[in-house]
């Protein structure tokens, strides 16, 4: 940057809406995504609500037998879903911290899941897990000759257990790895004094990492939430909802709803839905810019 | 001693968890090389493994893949248009939240972050009749407007974050020196900001590429879908040809794979960054 132009007046006066001005570059450049936001998110969803004005499709969907199985669903999925990924994420998160070379070249296999796009492997585990020819089934008769091995996909709970195993199996590298970008930033002497002092592992853990990375814990158990809330591929590309739409969820539900030409009940499930959905939304909101303002 | 007990505990855990991760991949791999007739048969490595099927995807040989070619040239041109344009209307965005300080910058952002973190199946019935009103449906644009409204809000909320890390007396200094916003945005901003849109550019990319409901719910007719949905069409029958399938999944994951792992160090640090610090 050079002195010549210290003369010139100030190329833009901050605030003021005039041409070259800051703002007024500022209201340019935001255009285009207010233009994304207001023709693809608002007026979609203004649209949306305007077509869930009508009350009569709420009664027709709470006679829906299979409305009722959906919601049970979805709660079940969240909570053993959403706790089960991150008990066992924290746990792992212990185990790939661990300072070894081989730990490390594991780590980078394990993110596998992750890393691969979901439509092919769910449709392995589909193929894999077909009671009659899928290979678990086959290997189990074959190498400790069971004969009818568990119906993973044709028996209702079984099913949905596999949509939740699949569910696991996709996203726990994710939270994994969360947990252990938490778990490196805790300062090393605390444990070096720890140990010194004579504190078990387990003791170690409690006063130590759990403290620590309990908040972290907190956020990530929010957002597991919404994600799991909106997971559609594990339930429709491993069941469809099937057998019988015993294993549908609300992230499913709406679209079978739309497929079988019942649009209303589409959007009413999704309405009924955002009691559960928007309070989450609303408080990571809250976590998310706090912490992009600091 | 010790440390050899400490390994063989270790060992013991990081053998099923090697298990748990890779079987259903092995499983894909397995059947992508077995001939047709041993696609039932449940083994764990195929009595006369073939690379066939890879053949026959390319060839297009089946009824099934009629449109292999058309359907990955979609994915392609979807998962970079999508990448392209969210990186434009997101650093744009956050360039005039963070360093314009424009007015309602903060409200923005918020109803961005409200939009990332609103599962984007709940809005998937809404913005296929918005599309529908629009006259775009089955149109690959479609498609792409509608990752852009995906991918945008995260893609603005990182660049916002990186933005901010960069000292203020560097505007100042462009000031001083009589440089425009825009001439602030090009010559020093967007240097500046490089790896942040490397990283959000590839995340758009993935996410477009990887993307199966949008697809199948805005696009319906066979040579408009990405290869996404060409797969979910294999579904479409039981006796279905397993082992074309998973060539052709394979064929579909490699590329997002390889380059997931290539900028694997950048994809996660914008979350990370976000929720430890909370």
């Amino acid at each position: 940057m050079s002195v010549t132009t210290l003369g010139s007046a100030p190329a833009y006066a901050p605030g003021r809406s005039r041409p070259g001005g800051r703002a007024y570059w500022g209201a340019l450049m935001l255009a285009p995504y207010l233009l994304v936001f207001l023709g693809l998110v608002l007026y979609p969803v203004a649209y949306g609500l305007y077509l869930g004005l009508d009350t009569q499709s709420y009664r027709k969907l709470f006679q829906d037998p299979i409305f009722y199985r959906t919601a049970v669903n979805t709660i079940l999925f969240l909570t053993i879903a959403v706790n089960l990924k991150l008990a066992i994420a924290l746990a792992l998160s212990g185990f790939f911290v661990v300072d070894r070379a081989w730990v490390r070249v594991l780590l980078v296999l394990f993110i596998l899941p992750w890393a691969v796009p979901s439509i092919p492997t769910i449709l392995s585990f589909r193929v894999m897990l077909n009671p009659e020819n899928g290979m678990i089934n086959q290997q189990l008769f074959r190498l400790f000759g069971i004969f009818d091995g568990p119906p993973w996909l044709t028996d209702p709970r079984l099913a949905f257990a596999s949509a939740i195993m699949v569910h696991i199996w996709k996203s726990l590298p994710f939270w994994t790895l969360i947990l252990v970008t938490g778990r490196l930033a805790i300062a090393k002497d605390l444990y070096e004094a720890a140990s010194v002092d004579g504190a078990s592992r387990w003791q170690q853990f409690r006063h130590i990492t759990w403290p620590s990375l309990a908040n972290l814990y907190l956020t990530s158990t929010i957002l597991s939430m919404i994600w799991t809330l909106g997971d559609f591929n594990s339930v429709y590309l491993l069941t469809g909802g099937g057998p019988a739409d015993q294993t549908q969820v609300l992230a499913t539900l709406g679209i079978r709803y739309m497929r079988n030409n019942s649009l209303d009940l589409g959007i009413a499930s999704i309405i009924v839905a955002m009691p559960l959905v928007l309070p989450l939304v609303f408080v990571m909101v809250k976590r998310l810019s706090k912490g992009g303002e600091a | 001693m010790i440390r050899r007990l400490d390994e063989a505990k270790l060992i013991l855990i990081a053998l099923p968890v090697m298990l748990w991760t890779l079987l259903p991949i092995y499983h894909l791999f397995v059947l992508s090389i077995s001939p047709q007739d041993a696609v039932l048969a449940g083994d764990l490595w195929p009595a006369r493994p073939t690379l066939q099927n890879f053949a026959l995807v390319f060839g297009q040989k089946h009824y099934y893949l009629t449109n292999f070619w058309r359907q990955l040239a979609n994915s392609f041109v979807i998962a970079v248009a999508t990448g392209v344009l969210t990186l434009v209307v997101a650093t744009c965005a956050a360039f005039a939240i963070s360093r314009l300080r424009v007015r309602a910058g903060r409200t923005i952002m918020n109803m961005a972050l409200a939009t990332y973190l609103i599962p984007a199946a709940f809005l998937a019935i809404p913005m296929y009749k918005g599309m529908g009103n629009y006259g775009l449906l089955n149109t690959r644009t479609a498609l792409v407007l509608a990752m852009i409204a995906l991918a945008s809000p995260y893609a603005i909320w990182v660049l916002k974050q990186a933005s901010d890390k960069l000292p203020r007396e560097l505007d100042e200094a462009a000031m001083m020196d009589g440089a425009t916003p825009l001439q602030l945005f090009r010559l020093v901003y967007l240097p500046l900001m490089k790896p942040s849109l490397v990283a959000i550019g590839i995340y758009a990319l993935l996410l477009a590429w990887n993307e199966y409901l949008y697809a199948f719910l805005l696009l319906s007719s066979e040579r408009e879908v990405p290869l996404a949905v060409g797969l979910g069409l294999f579904l479409g029958a039981d006796d279905a040809p397993w082992n074309l399938l998973m060539a052709t999944g394979l064929i579909y994951a490699v590329p997002p794979a390889a380059i997931y792992y290539v900028f694997r160090k950048h994809m996660v640090s914008g979350i990370t960054a976000g929720a430890v610090k909370s």
